[in-house]
């Protein structure tokens, strides 16, 4: 077996071995007789083990295990994939299970290297950060189940990647689907957990739906179940169209595409922040991953129809997600709609890249597709680091409202300081790794100047427009989720108050994503080198050009054309910084001193004077006012009877889903409405019921005659 | 030789930036029958600045103090990819304008920031205001960048002014467009009237300033040249980008000298309309400012179809 | 690539540049009277890039068309528009656009559209001049979509001349102009139009108490 798929099986393993010891978790009395029966003949063991059996010593060796063994998984997927970036072989066996004569193919190729590599970095950065952050839930909620779900979960995400038959594919996926399931509803006495929960296991089984229809299509015309035997199939324009609306649809509502987004803003608040991170870091990338699998690999051939619809819809969800972003109060469920806007964003990339592919500019669309899968490794990045921020705050205060935070930078340094790369590179401000990408997409959409068609040739740049307008519109929102919760003053008592994280590993679990950010955003060539290795695997194309000039630059179609290097941008940035900071404080500087800021005369500055994260956003809720579905309630108190003297006001509003409102809740009234009218046929009398099966025996024996 | 250029242009340009301030304001005044402050007002006020104690409020965080030297450090690093006296930039290669872009978007983060981080209600209003207004000017701008780069094949600057340069005088819809267009984005990111007024301390009506309102001493200098940098370089870009004549091509002295004649002549002239357009205007609503900023977004996707649509040919 | 044209022909598109843009104006602006100016900078462009044409192709009589539309689209029918405005006191009126911004996408769109439609003429023909054609359709396409969008009658005349400002433009590049009897006709019928318009504003004002086209369903006789 070669090395690297030996280390990606075993980090599968490691995942469950996971969820097995934190099941171990709550079944102490089997994990002593086990020990005792291994240890039976040293009695000198048996003292220690009757030491890690110390109730408190046990539970947190168990706290501490479970994520170990996740960050030894995750470890082994760096590892993984790094190997598969270098240039390592393709690597393909059979696994002895399953269905006779459909035993489970697995297969590890650069595209799925890479893959293991964006869900190992996030998987470590948890395992440091989740043994600190689960201690809140210790004595109030079952870590067993937690730690359990949550190796289900990671090995199901990693099964995905390995999956090579349409089978073993589905029951990785459901696996995935269905732990994750279980991970939302943890915190299942919140109602708006329960809501949300089955919300998603509701959309997930509807897309995995989907996805089975679309692989029963291939299957069909292929010869067999292997992935191997679908790559040949032949299909006409139709099937193929049919096939790809199917899994759009299906990996569509995984990655939570627009408008099948619906359960992401709910599901992603509702878990424990490291498992959002997860979720929002890793598993959208799973679900990038099936689609670039399914339509670049597996189905035939690609139509520029199909690239502009896919380009449409990330350009939407890009947009809206950021605009519904905007407007949220709650930090979880703000991040949750930029991950819908970041997919939206990849998947504008992997529009564009169908789109030249298809036109035969295979070089174009490698760097598209190439922009598109740095963006899910960046985006795995900052959105863990973010979550995870998140989870801090929420560990620390208690507090997941935007409008109690503030001046937790004076609170908190450490985690402001973390955070604040985080915020920087997903606004995607040079020269960290946001702005690689966002880079890259632009010069892939410039290349459009080839394309021979003119209409399309005004498509691609209105939607590299959109993409402008995402950037601007995402520096606004980070900014604004930076400024409200981490500057100005605290807006709440229990904010004041908060301390800085203690746990060194939860720092630890902040830093490494902030130090990936930063190292991406500068040194990105080794990586986009091996990226041009996978997509010389996957599709064929040779990017020749992108990294000609050596590991400082990045050059996408030629040293003419286009050019940037972020590490001598940094070194510039660097220079001019020092001469700015050698003005201010170092040539004969003048003395300064502290005094009390401009607060209008009113005597003493307070928060309730602060522009609020409501307020912030306002001039952007009334310019793209039709977007949102908006409720807005103003009461004023007045002084007098004549109601002049306002001694109060009270601003209370909510922008929500137009997509909420306007799609889902009537699809769900006239599901609703339509099974209440089937359940009319169930009347509950014996003698209807032996009517229907007459009247179908009737009905069959006519089929036959 | 290139390299010295290199760097000689960006302190060209913190040398001149408040030369330029100074005459839009004194052309300014002329206009409105004023009597004028001396050129050389800005350099003073710089200097006094200087000398001055430094003042910080009781609730910042290093952010605060930090942000001057993000903010002119960035703006200083976009100054250094833009040819002002001559083409052959080589530091051009190392950012290209969407660097410049992002660039411009980092000194903004972090004003933005610094005036969110005392806690003021002024601090907050400008830095809502700043973000709303670049959440839409950003788009545009990047359009007009989007067409050019399509006429010139690079997203290079020096090679794209060279470009045009070569092709000498061709009358480009697009061009016309953008051309247009960024200059409306340019008074909106630079906050000239319609969109903020400088001079103003009003304090509803302020943008800028507003974020600005606790610094003093040499921080509010540092932030205030930044400033001034950037008004420049936007000026700059419009006059290289569509009108590159005279710029020197080589390094040789006479070029030049040929080519700072030519780029501070530019300066003046679109100073000149600048000073015109801010004494026969007035300082717009806040919510109209949408209107402005889509007209100039208009502009740019027409001019990105009248290139696609008008200036390319099928032989 | 533009670089490979006569300056005559490239000054021809960049007219027909400002002219999709004078429509794009007409198509955002909610004021009658800038409604109006805007229109008669449409028919002065209009004249100028006949001339050009007259000039480029050196064909005289292409001339007297371009003084025909300078002055009748460019001063006579904005100078009636004006004084009916004024006599009629709506100058201060408002004919705001619903979702100016969707208004706007579609027209960009419309662009879009009418070059995609117009691509085979395009490329079956040798005249250099004829990729403005797709901007011809497109000025006839956003002066219809001026005439959806507007409740005011005023502004519905607008549109409705801007259309016929399109089709001229189109006779221009793409045939070097119309015979001369049709283009005398034309420029007649249109002056007759705007003065048929200009009693016909008065009666529906006198019938419905306002210029509002929307309200002309008043006069349906059956009961809603």
């Amino acid at each position: 077996m070669p090395m690297t798929l030996f280390f990606a099986l075993l980090s599968v393993l490691m995942a469950l071995l996971s969820a097995v010891s934190s099941w171990a978790y709550s079944r102490r009395a089997l994990v002593e007789y086990l020990l005792n029966r291994i240890f039976a003949f040293d009695s000198s063991r048996l003292v220690k083990v009757a030491l890690f059996l110390e109730p408190d010593y046990y539970a947190r060796a168990m706290r501490i295990v479970p994520f170990c063994l996740l960050g030894v998984s995750g470890a082994l997927a760096v590892l993984t994939g790094l190997l598969q970036l270098l240039g390592a072989d393709s690597a393909a066996m059979i696994l002895p299970f399953g269905l006779p004569g459909l035993s489970w193919h697995v297969r590890l190729d650069a595209l799925s290297g890479f893959f293991f590599l964006v869900l190992g970095m996030p998987l470590i950065a948890v395992s440091l950060f989740g043994p600190g952050y689960v201690r809140e839930f210790e004595h109030k909620k079952s870590l067993a189940v937690l730690g359990f779900f949550t190796g289900l979960f990671v090995a199901g995400m990693e099964m995905v990647l390995l999956a090579d038959d349409t089978f073993f594919f589905m029951i990785a996926w459901e696996l995935m689907s269905v732990a994750s399931y279980f991970l939302v509803a943890f915190q299942h006495e919140q109602p708006e957990s329960r809501r949300a929960s089955f919300l998603y296991l509701l959309m997930a089984e509807i897309g995995a739906l989907c996805i089975i229809l679309g692989f029963g299509v291939l299957v069909t015309f292929a010869e067999g179940f292997s992935f191997g035997h679908i790559r040949g199939v032949a299909l006409t324009p139709l099937w193929a169209s049919v096939a790809f609306a199917l899994g759009l649809a299906g990996f569509g509502m995984k990655a939570g595409l627009m408008p099948l987004h619906a359960w992401l803003p709910e599901a992603h608040p509702a878990a424990p922040s490291h498992i959002s991170a997860l979720m929002s870091g890793v598993m959208l990338k799973i679900a990038v991953y099936g689609f670039i699998r399914y339509s670049f690999d597996l189905l035939p051939q690609v139509y520029w129809q199909w690239g502009v619809i896919v380009m449409a819809l990330g350009a939407v969800s890009a947009v809206l997600g950021i605009l519904y972003a905007l407007q949220q109060q709650q930090l979880k469920r703000l991040l949750a709609y930029s991950s819908v806007e970041n997919i939206g964003i990849i998947f504008l990339s992997i529009g564009l890249a169908l789109v030249f592919f298809s036109t035969g500019q295979s070089q174009s669309g490698a760097l598209a597709l190439l922009a598109a899968l740095l963006h899910s490794f960046n985006h795995a990045q900052f959105k863990t680091l973010l979550f995870l921020g998140a989870g801090a705050i929420l560990h620390q205060t208690h507090e997941t409202s935007l409008e109690k935070m503030g001046g937790l930078i004076r609170r908190m340094p450490k985690t402001a300081a973390l955070f604040l790369a985080g915020t920087l590179s997903i606004a995607s401000l040079p020269p960290l790794n946001g702005f690689v990408s966002e880079w890259l997409t632009f010069q892939a959409a410039l290349q459009a100047n080839q394309l021979q068609s003119g209409v399309l040739r005004s498509f691609v740049p209105t939607a590299a427009a959109m993409l402008a307008l995402t950037g601007a519109l995402s520096a606004a929102c980070f900014v604004k989720v930076y400024g409200i919760a981490f500057l100005g003053l605290p807006r709440s008592p229990h904010i004041a108050h908060a301390r800085e994280l203690t746990d060194r590993g939860m720092l630890a679990g902040l830093a490494l994503p902030a130090a990936l950010c930063i190292v991406v955003g500068i040194f990105p060539v080794p990586l986009i080198d091996g990226l041009r290795r996978v997509i010389e695997n996957l599709t064929g194309a040779v990017l020749a050009n992108i990294t000609a000039a050596g590991w400082l630059w990045l050059t996408p179609a030629g040293a003419e054309t286009a050019s940037y290097s972020p590490g001598l941008v940094l070194a510039a940035f660097l220079a001019a910084g020092a001469l700015g900071y050698v003005l201010l404080y170092r040539i004969r500087a003048v003395e300064s001193r502290r005094a009390e800021p401009w607060d209008c005369g009113y005597g003493g500055l307070n928060a309730g004077m602060q522009y609020t994260s409501g307020a912030f956003s306002m001039p952007i809720r009334r310019i793209f006012d039709p977007v949102y579905d908006l409720r807005e309630t103003l009461n004023q108190e007045t002084g007098d009877s004549a109601g002049w003297r306002v001694t109060a006001i009270r601003y209370q509003f909510q922008a929500d889903d137009k997509f909420v409102r306007f799609l889902y809740t009537p699809i769900g009234r006239s599901v609703t409405q339509s099974a209440y009218r089937l359940g009319r046929i169930q009347t509950g009398s014996i003698r209807t019921y032996l009517a229907y099966s007459f009247a179908t025996l009737l009905f069959l024996l006519w089929v036959v005659s | 030789m290139a390299w010295l250029m290199a760097i000689g242009q960006p302190l060209l340009f913190i040398l001149i930036a408040p030369l330029l301030t100074g005459w839009i304001k004194f052309v300014k005044c002329r206009l409105q029958n004023r009597k004028a402050p001396s050129l050389l007002q800005p350099y003073r006020d710089l200097r006094k600045l200087w000398v001055k104690e430094t003042i910080l409020p009781e609730t910042a965080s290093w952010i605060f103090s930090a942000a001057p030297v993000i903010v002119f450090a960035a703006i200083l690093l976009a100054a250094a990819i833009v040819p002002l006296v001559a083409v052959n930039l080589p530091t051009a290669r190392i950012a290209d304008v969407f660097v410049m872009v992002g660039f411009f978007a980092l000194a903004r983060t972090f004003l933005v920031l610094a005036g969110m981080d005392i806690g003021t209600a002024f601090g907050g209003m400008g830095a809502s205001r700043e973000m709303t207004i670049s959440s839409m000017a950003e788009p545009a701008m990047l359009m007009v960048v989007f067409t050019l780069a399509m006429s010139a094949q690079t997203t290079n600057l020096s090679l794209a002014m060279q470009y045009v340069l070569d092709s000498g005088l061709v009358l480009r819809p697009s061009f016309v467009f953008a051309l247009a267009a960024l200059m409306l984005v340019a008074i909106a990111e630079t906050g000239r009237i319609p969109i903020d007024n400088p001079a103003t301390h009003l304090e509803l009506t302020m943008i800028h300033e507003a974020m600005i309102l606790e610094y003093s001493g040499r921080s509010l200098a540092l932030m205030e040249w930044a400033s001034q940098i950037k008004l420049m370089l936007y000026g700059v870009l419009i006059a290289n980008m569509f009108f590159p004549w005279h710029i020197a091509t080589d390094f040789s002295l006479e070029a030049l000298a040929e080519g700072l004649l030519a780029i501070v002549l530019k300066l003046a002239a679109l100073s000149v309309l600048l000073a015109f357009s801010e004494t026969l205007l007035a300082k717009m609503r806040i919510f109209r400012v949408q209107e402005f900023l889509s007209f100039a977004y208009l502009l740019s996707v027409l001019g990105m179809l009248s290139h696609i649509i008008l200036e390319v040919y099928y032989g | 690539m533009v670089n490979s044209l006569s300056v005559y022909q490239q000054a021809v598109m960049l007219m027909a540049a400002l002219i999709t843009l004078t429509s794009f104006l007409m198509l955002g602006q909610s004021r009658l009277l800038r409604l109006v100016g805007v229109f008669a900078v449409q028919g002065l462009l209009l004249s100028a890039s006949t001339a050009l044409v007259a000039y480029s192709m050196a064909l005289p009589h292409l001339y007297i068309s371009a003084a025909l539309s300078l002055v009748i689209k460019g001063l006579l029918i904005p100078a009636m528009l004006f004084r009916l405005i004024m006599r009629m006191n709506l100058h201060r009126e408002m004919d705001t656009v619903e979702h100016p911004a969707r208004v706007i996408i579609g027209g960009a769109s419309l662009v879009v559209f009418s070059y995609y439609v117009c691509l085979p003429i395009v490329k079956l023909s040798t005249l250099i001049t004829l990729n403005t054609i797709s901007v011809s359709l497109a000025v006839v396409l956003l002066g219809m979509l001026l005439m959806i969008t507007r409740r005011h009658a005023v502004a519905q005349v607008v549109g409705f001349m801007s259309i016929e400002n399109g089709l001229f433009f189109a006779a221009v590049v793409s045939t070097l102009g119309m015979p001369m009897v049709v283009e005398l006709g034309i420029a007649f019928d249109v002056l007759v139009a705007a003065v048929i318009f200009g009693v016909f504003f008065f009666q529906i004002r006198s019938s419905i108490d306002s210029l509002d086209v929307d309200r002309l369903s008043q006069l349906s006789e059956v009961e809603e």
